[in-house]
């Protein structure tokens, strides 16, 4: 095929670039492609060298930015000049010395032609006719049948992946009796531990058990509650149900820590306002007056555990939670 | 003799010899307790600087606070100084030599300025306050030494870091935003003793983390544990403040975006 200017009339007049016309200047534009390789070859050869001389753990100054550790600094420089400079190079070359006419592909019509695509259609009303699934139904149904069930060994498969959820996004381990424990130093907590203003990140007593023996962490992403103490008098309201003994005691309060709305850890708490925001989405829920939501995308209140003393005078579970804690899901209704 | 005996049975003999016993009896206590007398100065040292920081309280605070350091009202009826008795001396130095107190104006939040008062001075206030009743006192220097921390010690405290102080004062210690203008501040340059004294009182709207729930010895291990994140190095590159993805993305949005487009332009421009 020949290049040829292409003209139709609505694009600009086709100018010759000054490295068509002056050969000096094609010259230049070969030693700039040249050097801007020779650069890139240069750049992969100082990442061999500074993937050997670069101890890992050396820290070098970023002026202006602190310091960096220095051979992630100097890999990454070298080796991503090396990928730039290439494509660069290229880029110049396209630019400067390719051809740059506008050139017209030729293209033959996409569609078959008729007489083809007739001929395919009359060969599948034959087969039809020729097979007799329109005289024999028991065979097109009993194919049917055995196409449909060798479907169903992918869908046992499937189902064999895992156990179903079954009441696990339902329910916590959290149960009648149960110490609440102070988060990572496991302490049993007294009431006269906490001061007006304390808060505490707590689990369920034997959380540790329950997650060796599931081999995850499921059970802390349900059953971590917060532990807030406040004024008695500072309290408007807790969701204790009307005609049941009160959920919290003498000012202490215990919410899940689970944000109602997709599920991160709360904790970022204003004393003197009570309010508990979550870090991720600025969900605000007001404590001191049953964990309502006040701001934020979440749309559910903080569920409350029901909390009260053992004969020991250790904070324990009264019961488990009454609702689902965490973001809200299908069949949660 | 004779004049002594002739009032023997005066109303005023009883009372001459209950004063000569006491006298008496005072007298050999002093002589047979003189060691311990010496011991008793230094308590007294301490009513002295309790007296000075008592009196730099009325020259200074007791406006907001109160003559008795129990609060005070402004004129229509909104809290001028919250009551100081009970919140210790922890409390006081936290606030002053932070420089937070004196308030150089009432806002959402209490800022951390040069302090105004000198260190003997915030002792004195500190130990006036603490006298008023019990509260929190200012902790040992060995409480927050974190010298000879273990390795097991610093995982404690990142994930008592984690439980507790993050989300607030974000993952790295460089502080955040709560609402209506308040913050939890960096804690990158903050004095262990500080920090230490924070957890216990939980001033302005951090709750507190009392040693009952949150023992010394893991205070200590989340000091170390911030000291720690202070001279990790940033081996990503540059740190952004260490933000999260508000500065990353800021960074990636306009500095990475930009050379895109810059490069893509320099692409379809054609040459000359």
């Amino acid at each position: 095929m020949t290049i040829e200017p292409y003209d139709s009339g609505d694009l600009p007049e086709h100018k010759p670039r000054r490295s068509d016309v002056d050969p000096k200047a094609a010259k230049r534009a070969e030693r700039q492609v040249g050097f801007l390789f020779i650069a890139s070859g240069l750049a992969s050869a100082a990442f061999i060298v500074a993937y050997i001389v670069t101890p890992v753990d050396k820290e070098m100054p970023l002026p202006g930015f602190g310091s960096t550790n220095a051979s992630n600094l100097l890999l990454g420089i070298t080796m991503g000049l090396a990928l730039f400079l290439i494509g660069a190079a290229a880029i110049h070359w396209a630019k400067k010395l390719m051809p740059d006419v506008e050139v017209v592909q030729e293209r033959s019509p996409e569609s078959s032609e008729a007489e083809h695509r007739d001929a395919l259609l009359d060969e599948y009303r034959r087969g039809i006719d020729e097979s007799g699934v329109k005289r024999r139904p028991f065979i097109l149904g009993s194919m049917a049948a055995a196409l449909g069930l060798a479907g169903l060994p992918a869908v046992v498969l499937l189902r064999d992946l895992g156990p179903l959820p079954a009441d696990a996004l339902t329910k916590t381990m959290w149960e009648r009796g149960m110490h609440i424990l102070i988060a990572e130093t496991e302490q049993k907590i007294r009431p006269e531990d906490m001061q007006v203003g304390t808060l505490i990140s707590a689990v369920p007593e034997g959380i540790d058990l329950v997650m060796e023996e599931a081999g995850n962490l499921n059970e802390l992403a349900k059953s971590a509650v917060m532990l807030i103490r406040m004024d008695p008098a500072e309290i408007v309201a807790d969701q204790t149900p009307e005609g049941k003994e009160p959920w919290s005691y003498e000012g202490i309060l215990c919410f899940s820590k689970i944000c109602t709305h997709v599920g991160c850890p709360l904790g970022l708490y204003e004393q003197l306002t009570h309010h508990m925001l979550c870090p991720c989405h600025q969900s605000t829920f007001d404590l001191a007056d049953a964990g309502n939501v006040i701001f934020g995308p979440s749309s559910r209140s903080l569920p409350q555990l029901a909390i009260t003393v053992d004969e020991d005078g250790y904070l324990i579970a009264r019961e488990g939670f009454a609702e689902p804690v965490g973001p809200s899901f299908w069949e949660r209704g | 003799m004779t004049y002594l005996l002739a009032r023997r049975r005066s109303p005023w003999a009883t009372a001459f010899l209950l004063l000569l016993a006491l006298v008496g009896i005072g007298g050999i206590y002093a002589l047979a307790s003189g060691s311990t007398q010496a011991e008793a100065t230094a308590p007294s040292a301490s009513t002295t600087q309790i007296d000075e920081g008592r009196k730099l309280f009325l020259e200074g605070c007791s406006t907001c606070h109160g003559l008795n350091a129990d609060g005070a009202f402004q004129l229509d009826g909104t809290i001028a100084g919250p009551t100081l008795i009970g919140v210790g001396s922890a409390s006081v130095d936290f606030q002053v030599s932070t420089g937070r107190m004196p308030l150089a104006a009432p806002g959402a939040q209490v800022e951390r300025k040069d302090p105004s008062y000198s260190d003997e001075e915030t002792a004195a206030l500190a130990a006036y306050i603490g006298s008023l009743a019990p509260g929190p006192e200012i902790p040992m220097p060995d409480l927050y030494d974190t010298t000879g921390i273990t390795p097991e010690e610093l995982a404690l405290g990142g994930q008592l870091f984690r439980a507790n102080c993050a989300q607030c004062h974000n993952f790295a210690g460089e502080g955040g935003a709560l609402t209506d203008g308040k913050y939890a501040p960096s804690l990158t340059e903050t004095e262990p003793r500080h920090i230490y004294e924070a957890m216990l009182i939980g001033p302005q709207n951090m709750p507190n983390f009392p040693d009952s729930t949150l023992r010394p010895e893991d205070k200590r291990a989340i000091i170390g544990y911030i000291e720690a994140l202070r001279e990790t190095p940033n081996s990503g590159g540059i740190d952004t403040g260490r933000l999260g993805p508000v500065t990353e993305g800021i960074v990636l949005w306009t500095l990475g975006l930009g050379a895109l487009i810059a490069v893509a332009i320099w692409i379809g421009v054609k040459a000359k």
